[in-house]
C-alpha cells in the first residue's frame, strides 16, 4: 500500500534539495561565462586588472560550485532512493540524458575547474583561457542535458509503454533531445542563470563603489555585467514567452492554473493582473484583467481559445475512462501476451494509461472504478492554483524589472557614468536577492504546476515513490534540512568574508603554510610564460 | 525502430563490462582521494602537513568524483531496475554516503578560508569522515549484494524492501567493507608516497604497507567465507539473453559455494582474484623499495582484481534477492531497452576517450611533487 505521508515527505525532500541546489547553480552558470569574458579581455589586452577580476569572481564561483556539486549528487541519487518506481518506470528514457550529462558536461566542468584554480602558473595565458572557457561550456552543457531530462517530464515525447517490461521505453531519441519544451526551457533557464550572475557582479561592485573601494575592478566588472545582464534579461523574458507558448500546446492545465482561469474565456483571452483565486469555490475574487493579453501570448492569435480549468477537467474525465480500458487491456496482455484483441485495445488507449493510475488513490482494481471515483481522479489533475498564480506573477514582474534595471545600467555604462548615481548603486545593491526570488518562483511554476504528475499524463507523483517507512523519511529529511541550513549559513559567512576582504591587491595569500597573511599584489605576481 | 548493429545480448554484455569499468574507474580515481581523506589525521599531524595532503588531491578530486556521478547515471540509464531497487533498498546507507560526500567538497573549499585552528581541525574531521565512511560503506554494500538483498517485486515490478539499516551490518558485509577500506587506503598511501616528500611520504609508506597486507588478508578471508560459509545463487531456468527485461520470468536456487561455480565453468576468470593478491604483493614491494611507480601499479592492480572478482563471482547476477530469489536482477533481465543501450553505447564511445584524454592532460599539467613551497606560491591553494 502507498503511504501518502511518505509520498508527501519525499516530495518535500526533493523540493528542498532542488530549490537548494538551485540557489548555487544559476550563479555558477552566469559567473563562469563572465569570468571567461574577463579573462579573454586580459589575454587580449594584457592588462593585469582583468586577470585580478577573473581571480576575484573565480573565488566566489568556487564556493558556489562546491555547494552545487554537493547538492547535485543528492539530486541525482534521490531519483533512486526516494522515487524507485519512477526509476523503474521511466529510467529507460530519463536515465539517458542524465548519464550523457555526466559524460559530456559534468566531467568537462569538474576536471577543468581544478586547473582553473591551480593552473595559473602552470599554463600559458592562452592555455588557461581555454580552461576557463571549457569550465563555462561544461556548466552550460550540463544545464542542457538536465533540462532535456526535465523537458521530457513535462512533455514525454519519443517513447512508448512496453507491457512486457511494465515501463516507458525510448523509440525516438532525437525527439527526446529536440523536444520543444526542453529547448525553450534550456535557453530560459540558462538566461536566468546569466541574469543572476550579472546581478551578483553588479551588486557586489556597487557595494565596492559605495564604499569607495576597488574602483578599477568594480567599474569594469559593472560594465561587463550590465551588457551581459541586458542581453540575458531580454533573452529570459523572450524565451519565457516561448515557454508559455509551448506550455499552451503541451500542458494546458498548467497554463490554466497559472492564470487561475476556471472557465474557457472567449478568444482572445484577457490576462488577469490581480485576483484572489479560491480552490474550493473555483472562482476568483477582485480580479483585474488586461484585455486580449493572455490570448496573444499563449496562442499568438486573436481567434484561438485558451481552455479553462473546468473544461479541462471534463476532458480529463474522458481520459480517465479511456485509461481504465487501457488498464484492463494491459492486465489481459500481461496474463496472455498472445491476446490479440486486448493488444488492439491497449494500443488504441495506452496514451491514457497514466490517467487510470490516478485512480490508484481510490482503489487498486482501477478497471472497476465508479463514476464518482473517476470524477475525483479527473479533479486531481488540477494543481493547487493560488501558489502558481502568484509565483508566476512574481516571476514575470521581476523579469520586466531586470530588463529595465539592466537597460539603465547599460545606458549609464556606455556614458561612463555608472558610478555617478548613488541611487542606482543602492538600487543595485538591494536588488541582489531578486534573481533568486524569480528563479525559485519559476521552479515552482514549472514543477509544482506539473502536479499531480511526475511525468505529465504518464505517471502520477504519488504512484512513483519508493516504499520507504516514515522513520526513513523522518531521519533523512531531518539530516538533509540540518546540513543544508548549516552549510547555507557557512556559505553566507564565507561569501561575506570574501567580498569584504575584496580582490587582488588584498587577495589572501598564504605565507608558506601558516595561512592568513596579506601580501601586496606585487609579491604575488606569478611568472608569465 | 531503427537498425541496431549489435544484438540485445551483446549490448547487455557490453554494458555489464562498462558498469565494471565505471566502478573500477571510480575506485582508481576517486579511490585515492577517499584513501587520502581516511589517512589525513594519521599521515599528516600538523596544519602544514595536512595542507600538503589536501592540496595533493585538491586540483583533481572534483573530476575524480564525477566517476561516481557517472556510475550512478549509467546504472540509471542502462540498468534501471538495479538503480531503483538498490538505491531505495539501501536508503539509510545511501544517506550516510551522501552526507559524507557532501562534507567533502565543502571541506576542501571551506577549510582554508579561515585560519582558526578549531575551524580547520573540524573540517579535517569532516574530510576524514568523507573519505573513510564511503570507502567502508561501498564495500559493505557489495558484501550485501553477495549475501542477497531482502527485496521483492510485485506483478507491476514495483520493488519492496524488507531489510533495515543495521541488518546490512552483518559480519560478512563488514569484512567486505574492510577489504574496500584497506584497498583504497593502500591506494591513497601509494599516491601520497609518490607525490609528497619528507615525513608525510615516510608515514604513508608505513601505513600503505600495512594496508596492502590487510587488503590481501581480508580478501583471502572473504574468499574462504564465500566458498564455505555463504549461499550463492544460480539460475535454474533457461534465460532468453535477448528477452524483455522482466526479472520475474526465471527461477533461481541458492547453495553454499555457488558463487564459485563460474570459476569452474570459465577457469580463465581465476585471473581476477590472482590479480588482486598479486597487486597487494607488488604494492608492498614497491612501497618497501620506495619505487612509487611500482607501488601505484600494485594498488591499481589490486583494485582491478578485487572489483572484477566480485563482478565475475556474481555473474550473471546484478542483485540477488534473498527474499524471493526468482525476483533477482540479472544481466539478462534488468537492463534498459535495446535502443537505449545502443544509444548510450554510442555516447560512451564518443565521450569516454575524450574524458580519458583531457584527464590525462590535466594530470600531466598538475604533475610534480606537492610541497609547502608549491602551495605557498598559489593564492588559490586550499
Amino acid at each position: 500500500m502507498i503511504d501518502y505521508t511518505v509520498v508527501d515527505l519525499s516530495r518535500l525532500q526533493f523540493a528542498a534539495t532542488a530549490m537548494y541546489h538551485f540557489l548555487f547553480v544559476p550563479l555558477t552558470l552566469g559567473l563562469s561565462f563572465m569570468m571567461a569574458i574577463m579573462e579573454s579581455v586580459y589575454v587580449m589586452t594584457g592588462r593585469d586588472i582583468w586577470r585580478r577580476m577573473t581571480l576575484f569572481w573565480g573565488v566566489c564561483f568556487g564556493i558556489n560550485f562546491a555547494m552545487g556539486v554537493a547538492t547535485g549528487i543528492v539530486m541525482e541519487f534521490q531519483f533512486g532512493t526516494n522515487w524507485a518506481y519512477y526509476s523503474h518506470y521511466v529510467g529507460d528514457v530519463f536515465g539517458a540524458p542524465l548519464a550523457i550529462e555526466g559524460l559530456m558536461a559534468f566531467f568537462l566542468e569538474a576536471t577543468f575547474i581544478g586547473l582553473f584554480f591551480f593552473g595559473w602558473d602552470r599554463l600559458s595565458k592562452v592555455g588557461h583561457l581555454v580552461v576557463t572557457w571549457l569550465v563555462a561550456l561544461g556548466a552550460n552543457f550540463s544545464a542542457l542535458w538536465i533540462l532535456i531530462a526535465n523537458g521530457w517530464m513535462q512533455n514525454p515525447v519519443g517513447s512508448t509503454f512496453n507491457p512486457q517490461t511494465m515501463r516507458m521505453e525510448i523509440v525516438d531519441f532525437m525527439a527526446v533531445i529536440f523536444n520543444p519544451v526542453a529547448q525553450a526551457k534550456f535557453v530560459h533557464t540558462v538566461s536566468a542563470g546569466y541574469v543572476t550572475g550579472a546581478m551578483f557582479i553588479i551588486s557586489v561592485s556597487a557595494y565596492f563603489m559605495l564604499r569607495g573601494r576597488h574602483l578599477e575592478l568594480a567599474k569594469r566588472s559593472m560594465a561587463v555585467a550590465a551588457s551581459f545582464g541586458l542581453a540575458a534579461s531580454l533573452s529570459v523574458v523572450v524565451l519565457g514567452d516561448e515557454s508559455g507558448y509551448v506550455t499552451t500546446e503541451h500542458q494546458k492545465m498548467k497554463l490554466a492554473a497559472m492564470e487561475a482561469m476556471w472557465d474557457t474565456e472567449p478568444a482572445p483571452a484577457g490576462f488577469t493582473l490581480f485576483a484572489l483565486p479560491d480552490q474550493q469555490t473555483r472562482q476568483n475574487t477582485y480580479a483585474m484583467h488586461i484585455p486580449y493579453a493572455l490570448g496573444l501570448i499563449s496562442t499568438r492569435s486573436i481567434s484561438k481559445e485558451v481552455p479553462g480549468i473546468l473544461p479541462l477537467v471534463e476532458h480529463a474525465k474522458t481520459r480517465v475512462q479511456n485509461g481504465t480500458k487501457a488498464y484492463a487491456a494491459l492486465q489481459a496482455v500481461r496474463a496472455n501476451p498472445n491476446d490479440a484483441e486486448a493488444q488492439k485495445t491497449f494500443e488504441a488507449n495506452w496514451h491514457d494509461l497514466g490517467y487510470s493510475l490516478l485512480l490508484k488513490r481510490y482503489r487498486d482494481d482501477v478497471q472497476n472504478a465508479t463514476p464518482e471515483e473517476i470524477e475525483k481522479a479527473a479533479f486531481d489533475t488540477v494543481p493547487h492554483v493560488p501558489p502558481l498564480f502568484w509565483s508566476f506573477r512574481i516571476m514575470v514582474a521581476l523579469g520586466f524589472y531586470f530588463i529595465l534595471f539592466f537597460a539603465v545600467a547599460f545606458w549609464l555604462a556606455t556614458k561612463h557614468k555608472l558610478g555617478d548615481s548613488r541611487l542606482l548603486l543602492k538600487i543595485a545593491l538591494f536588488s541582489l536577492p531578486l534573481p533568486w526570488v524569480a528563479i525559485e518562483a519559476g521552479w515552482l511554476v514549472a514543477e509544482y504546476g506539473r502536479q499531480p504528475w511526475i511525468i505529465e499524463g504518464v505517471l502520477p507523483t504519488f504512484y512513483a515513490a519508493s516504499g520507504l517507512t516514515l522513520t526513513d523519511l523522518a531521519i533523512s529529511l531531518g539530516v538533509f534540512l540540518t546540513i543544508y541550513t548549516v552549510l547555507f549559513i557557512i556559505e553566507m559567512i564565507l561569501m561575506v568574508k570574501v567580498i569584504r576582504k575584496g580582490p587582488a591587491d588584498e587577495l589572501l595569500v598564504q605565507d608558506g603554510l601558516g595561512g592568513g597573511a596579506y601580501v601586496p599584489a606585487g609579491a604575488t605576481a606569478r611568472p608569465e610564460r | 525502430m531503427e537498425f541496431i548493429p549489435l544484438s540485445y545480448e551483446t549490448l547487455r554484455m557490453v554494458w555489464w563490462l562498462l558498469l565494471g569499468i565505471l566502478l573500477i574507474g571510480f575506485a582508481l580515481m576517486d579511490g585515492y582521494d577517499l584513501g587520502v581523506g581516511a589517512l589525513l589525521p594519521f599521515v599528516a599531524r600538523t596544519d602544514p602537513e595536512r595542507r600538503i595532503l589536501i592540496n595533493l588531491v585538491g586540483p583533481t578530486w572534483e573530476g575524480n568524483q564525477v566517476w561516481l556521478v557517472l556510475g550512478g547515471g549509467a546504472i540509471f540509464a542502462a540498468w534501471p531496475p538495479l538503480y531503483a531497487v538498490s538505491f531505495s533498498g539501501f536508503y539509510l546507507a545511501m544517506l550516510v554516503i551522501l552526507v559524507a560526500l557532501i562534507l567533502r567538497p565543502v571541506g576542501f573549499k571551506f577549510r582554508g578560508k579561515i585560519a582558526d585552528p578549531r575551524w580547520r581541525s573540524a573540517w579535517d574531521g569532516a574530510l576524514f569522515v568523507g573519505g573513510a565512511v564511503p570507502a567502508l560503506i561501498f564495500g559493505v554494500a557489495v558484501g550485501n549484494v553477495l549475501r542477497g538483498v531482502p527485496f521483492n517485486l510485485d506483478d507491476t515490478l514495483r520493488p519492496s524492501y524488507a531489510g533495515t539499516f543495521f541488518g546490512l551490518l552483518t559480519p560478512f558485509a563488514l569484512l567486505c567493507g574492510l577489504v574496500s577500506l584497506s584497498m583504497v587506503v593502500a591506494h591513497g598511501a601509494a599516491v601520497i608516497a609518490a607525490r609528497t616528500e619528507g615525513v608525510t611520504a615516510v608515514r604513508a609508506r608505513a601505513y600503505g604497507k600495512w594496508a596492502a597486507i590487510l587488503t590481501a588478508s581480508f580478501f583471502a578471508l572473504g574468499g574462504l567465507w564465500v566458498a564455505f560459509g555463504l549461499d550463492g545463487y544460480s539460475v535454474t531456468s533457461v534465460q532468453d539473453a535477448a528477452g524483455p527485461s522482466n526479472p520475474l520470468a526465471k527461477t533461481v536456487t541458492t547453495a553454499t559455494g555457488a558463487w564459485l561455480a563460474g570459476y569452474a565453468a570459465r577457469p580463465w576468470t581465476i585471473i581476477a582474484p590472482l590479480l588482486g593478491f598479486a597487486g597487494c604483493a607488488i604494492a608492498w614491494i614497491g612501497l618497501t623499495a620506495r619505487a612509487w611507480k611500482t607501488s601505484l601499479m600494485g594498488t591499481s592492480a589490486a583494485i582491478v582484481g578485487v572489483i572484477s572478482t566480485a563482478g565475475l563471482s556474481l555473474f550473471p547476477f546484478l542483485l540477488p534477492s534473498s527474499l524471493n530469489p526468482n525476483a533477482s536482477l540479472t544481466v539478462w533481465d534488468a537492463s534498459s531497452s535495446h535502443l537505449t543501450l545502443w544509444t548510450m553505447l554510442i555516447a560512451t564511445c564518443v565521450f569516454l576517450p575524450m574524458i580519458l584524454a583531457y584527464t590525462a592532460w590535466v594530470y600531466r599539467v598538475m604533475s610534480g611533487p606537492v610541497t609547502a613551497d608549491s602551495i605557498g606560491r598559489n593564492p588559490n591553494a586550499y
